[in-house]
């Protein structure tokens, strides 16, 4: 069977029903888990104290609000190519997921980066990008919700999430590009020396996971509701034809 | 069972409070709307069926 057969709205429908429960059901026991032990169970680190149990929302939330938006430039490129329009609900779907995920981050950070940093807010490369990259989020829904025409929306929402994704793989690599942001490079490293420690990475793994099941199931509830009031409209156009 | 926080507690209790709000906002609005279109979906498809 072919992966764009679940571009069929009723196939679509069928399988996420299917999957939906597990997925949701998993979500809640990750996020439980990681945030439990994270929260009660781990140290305090020894130069940021206790603001080190922010790192279990901050960094999940940071990654989902990046990749909500590479979601969103797969679905948008499938639907420019292929004009699915399930790709194109999926996309619209997973916007507001993305937003809170971002305002997640830009939050958790604010509030950790007082203590440590000494202010709330600098303008630094990362946290420059991300604001952009929030505004970008607020863009997006808002030209879904302006164009009537679901067709022509899709179209030009597809092209704004093109020219944002510059500002997603900002926000992910602008550490590298310039150095001189406070913000630090990545907590989770393949390079033992650049990783977090073992005490705080294991909860941070959970959680992690628990954000990417969380958006999965959010997505996918988002999806099945985008679809029912695509169907929902064109009833209603129908009955005020006929 | 509630960890000692220290001089951090308000950043911590804070932060944890703000995340959990917005998560719990946005699960309830995604399950909130879905429930009402799936309904009045429900609702337009009885109708065309009777006409």
């Amino acid at each position: 069977m072919s992966l764009w057969e679940y571009a069929n709205p009723v196939r679509f429908m069928g399988l996420s029903a299917r999957v939906l429960p597990v997925v949701s059901v998993l979500a809640g026991l990750f996020l439980a888990v990681g945030l439990v032990w994270g929260f009660f169970l781990t140290p305090d680190d020894y130069r940021q104290g206790s603001t080190v149990k922010i790192i279990y929302l901050h960094v999940p939330s940071a990654m989902m609000a990046i990749n909500a938006w590479a979601m969103m430039l797969v679905a948008s490129l499938i639907w420019l190519i292929r004009r699915h329009h399930v790709s194109a609900l999926a996309a619209r779907a997973a916007a507001p997921v993305g937003v809170v995920m971002t305002l997640i981050a830009l939050a958790t950070g604010a509030i950790w980066g007082q203590p440590m940093w000494g202010t709330w807010w600098v303008w630094d490369p990362r946290l420059t990008s991300f604001l952009i990259l929030f505004l970008f989020y607020l863009g997006y829904i808002a030209l879904w919700e302006a164009i009537e025409d679901p067709d022509t929306a899709a179209d030009l929402t597809s092209v704004l999430c093109l020219v944002g994704s510059v500002f997603a793989i900002l926000s992910r690599y602008a550490v590298y590009f310039w150095n001189q942001g406070l913000h630090q490079g990545a907590s989770l490293s393949l390079d033992k020396q650049e990783n977090v420690s073992d005490v705080f990475w294991q909860p941070l793994v959970i959680c992690i996971a628990g954000f990417i099941l969380l958006f999965v199931t959010l997505v996918l509830v988002r999806t099945r509701t985008e679809i029912r009031a695509r169907r929902l409209h064109a009833l209603r156009m129908r009955a005020r034809m006929g | 069972m509630m960890p000692e926080l220290g001089k951090y507690a308000v950043a911590v209790m804070s932060a944890y409070g703000a995340s959990m709000a917005l998560l719990a906002g946005l699960v309830a609005l995604t399950w909130w709307r879905g429930a009402i279109v799936k309904r009045q979906l429900a609702e337009a498809e009885r109708e065309a069926r009777n006409g």
